[in-house]
């Protein structure tokens, strides 16, 4: 009995809590970001390479670092791998700051954050031979460099598209109105989303191209009243979306089910739809889309960095790329993987086509400074984001 | 030899150190893993994360509550859970309680065991087998809308699919303590009732249920409490839908914000400490 009185107590105490919490003051509204340019903490990078140091842990996205090219890599060099995969850019991002691991696949929205806290270190291309083999168009981008020095080693990169059920949707949508427009009330509950913040830059990206009063000159870079725009078409979205998919099994069995017709997809997902079930197709269409162009990047608390090294010049060498790349449906950044890659594969991908690769608005963490130069606004950061995805889902 | 005996002699003359020995593994549990995460989860609150590292910054303020407070979407999403934990435990009471009777007074001894095994059975298999089972239930060309179709009806993914999904889940959970609970009622006290010409829905409503009381609020703490944290059955079968623990989910994992985290985390907390305060109100606590 007496266990149950302090519990009761302690309710007591925890609602005493909650009203204090709804009754302090309301004056402040500060962000300990403040607006600053960001500046990465001061870290040395390696300067020559060392032997293997016989082990490497690797931090990856599932589908990176497989059986298929992982052992003919710890033969090569003696580094026995032990991987982790991780679900979410978020995930990754927490994972590093353990310690645990050396290395580290993350994509743009995870890869600054990761500088700014220190997680990584800048990384010598010179000891990676075959960065040089790397498409130009990935290197000193705004997601993998800072101030012009490499923070990681380009791995792939690839699109966010636009996938419908052949059958179910009439006539071949050609942009994202068919999801954020009004023709997406045909398909209500039938209709899919990324389920992720980071889903708000696909809105803010239709509205950069549908309405040009708000400005937008680039869907990571929203001030209150862009995001407020972006969050509204969201919410207005939400009543025609069936469900959001974060896993691709997810919406792999939606599509095939029939229950989800229209929505933002990844190639490999479409690659995995059963046509006996559906008929779908996906397209990258004209007016642009999100994607991801992810990066190795080593941990700054690493044991093992000459590991570390040796595993960023093999997963990007033709062989391991080309591997890796169809396992995971991307284009590869090494142009030589398409030798060894499955006959038209690099096509499918549009590998090294820089046209296609334009289209793409590469995902990029939401910060305080504006990512599009703005100097006169202050821009809505990442946790911002989070808590206005939560608004949209209701 | 003569060592054990000795040592052994020890402890049979010192019984508090006996009883120290005895209760410290089990209380060290209670008090560092249970009660020290309660306790960190609460301080964490009150601190602040940099919005772009986000490194947790100590600093002392109550932010976090206040936006729990202003920001319109956390208390409709807290309604809506407690909605759900709501319906989740009257669904399961209802379904519970006849089958709990069946099982106590009606069923013979073959058969009571025989029905015990069945109730158990489901918690043999995984939950997520079982949660995504009632997805391919929901699914527009499931059985059921295959089933619902003549009369035309159609039941996809949202709510009223995660409080069924949900009350399946815990139904044992409600059926063991009604079960436990009807098996003390003498069959003598039914005769009685009987005897004394009250019919069946009298008997219920007047002498099983007052004895049943404290069994169903045990049972009710598990369907509401299991109900009120869980995230993942609302992910596969609710559609668009968020309950508090994705809500907590979301600012941990995907917004790196461990204090809002754990100030939204205080919420189902809160409320359990309310339902079992009023709970003991009612006595059934003490009959336990």
């Amino acid at each position: 009995m007496r266990s149950v009185r302090t519990l009761a107590t302690a309710a007591a105490v925890g609602a005493m809590i909650l009203t204090f919490g709804g009754c302090g003051s309301s004056d402040d509204n500060k962000s300990s970001n403040g607006g600053a340019t960001f500046t990465p903490p001061d870290l040395p990078m390696k300067k020559s390479l060392g032997k293997g140091e016989g082990a490497v842990s690797i931090l990856a996205w599932a589908g990176y670092a497989e059986k298929e090219w992982v052992t003919p890599f710890e033969k090569a060099t003696g580094c026995k791998a032990t991987v982790k995969y991780f679900n979410t850019s978020d995930d990754a991002v927490n994972l590093i700051k353990s310690g645990d691991y050396d290395v580290v696949s993350a994509s743009g929205d995870a890869s600054l954050r990761m500088i700014a806290a220190g997680s990584v270190e800048p990384v010598n291309t010179d000891l990676v031979p075959n960065y040089k083999d790397v498409y130009p168009f990935l290197k000193d981008r705004p997601w993998n460099s800072v101030n012009g020095q490499m923070y990681g080693i380009p791995h792939g990169y690839g699109a966010n598209l636009l996938m419908w059920n052949k059958k179910d949707v009439n006539p071949a949508p050609t942009d994202w109105s068919v999801v954020f427009g009004p023709d997406a009330a045909k398909y209500k509950g039938k209709v899919t989303a990324y389920d992720s913040p980071i889903y708000i830059a696909d809105a803010a990206l239709y509205l950069m191209n549908t309405k040009p009063d708000l400005k937008i000159k680039d869907p990571y870079a929203l001030d209150q009243k862009q995001l407020d725009a972006a969050v509204a078409l969201l919410k207005e979205q939400k009543k025609n979306v069936g469900e959001y998919w974060s896993d691709y099994a997810k919406e792999q069995s939606a599509f095939e089910t029939g229950d989800t017709v229209v929505g933002t997809t990844w190639q490999v997902i479409a690659s995995a739809v059963d046509p006996k079930k559906a008929d779908v197709e996906a397209i990258l269409p004209d007016s642009g889309s999100t994607g991801w162009s992810d990066t190795w990047m080593v941990a700054t608390k690493s044991k093992h960095k000459n590991c570390a090294y040796l595993w960023m010049n093999d997963i990007i060498s033709p062989k391991a790329n080309a591997a890796v790349a169809q396992y995971f449906g991307e284009s590869p950044s090494n142009p030589k993987a398409c030798e060894f890659a499955a006959k038209g594969f690099c096509d499918t991908y549009h590998a090294g086509d820089a046209a296609y690769a334009a289209k793409i608005h590469y995902w990029n963490t939401p910060t305080a400074a504006c990512l599009d130069g703005r100097k006169n606004v202050k821009c809505t950061d990442y946790q911002q984001w989070t808590q206005a995805w939560t608004e949209v889902k209701g | 030899m003569q060592d054990v005996p000795r040592k052994r002699g020890v402890l049979h003359r010192h019984p508090r150190l006996r009883l120290g020995l005895l209760l410290s593994p089990p209380m060290l549990w209670l008090g560092v893993a249970y009660l020290t995460s309660l306790a960190v989860l609460l301080i964490t609150a009150f601190w602040t994360t940099n919005t772009f590292t986000t490194e947790i910054e100590r600093v002392w303020n109550l932010d976090n509550f206040r936006q729990l407070w202003n920001i319109d979407v956390y208390r409709t999403i807290t309604i809506r859970t407690l909605w759900i934990a709501v319906l989740v435990t009257v669904v399961d009471a209802l379904i519970a309680f006849p089958i709990a009777f069946f099982m106590a007074k009606v069923a013979s001894r073959r058969w009571q065991r025989v029905l015990l095994i069945a109730v158990l059975m489901p918690l043999w298999a995984s939950y997520l087998v079982k949660a995504y089972a009632w997805r391919a239930m929901f699914s527009g060309t499931g059985p059921l809308n295959w089933a619902l179709d003549p009369i035309g009806l159609h039941l996809g993914y949202g709510l009223t699919a995660t409080v069924i999904t949900l009350a399946y889940l815990w139904l044992p959970y409600m059926i063991l303590p009604m079960y436990a609970g009807l098996e003390r009622v003498p069959d003598s006290v039914l005769e009685a009732s009987a005897d004394l010409g009250a019919k069946g829905g009298t008997t219920i409503r007047r002498v099983v249920l007052p004895i049943l009381w404290p069994a169903l609020f045990a049972g009710s703490i598990f369907t509401f409490s299991l109900t009120l944290g869980d995230y993942i059955t609302v992910k596969i079968v609710g559609g668009t839908n968020q309950m508090i623990g994705n809500a907590v989910y979301d600012s941990a994992l995907t917004g790196n914000n461990l204090p809002f985290a754990a100030a939204l985390a205080c919420v189902p907390v809160v409320i359990m400490l309310v339902y079992l305060a009023a709970v003991r109100r009612t006595g059934a606590l003490d009959n336990l």
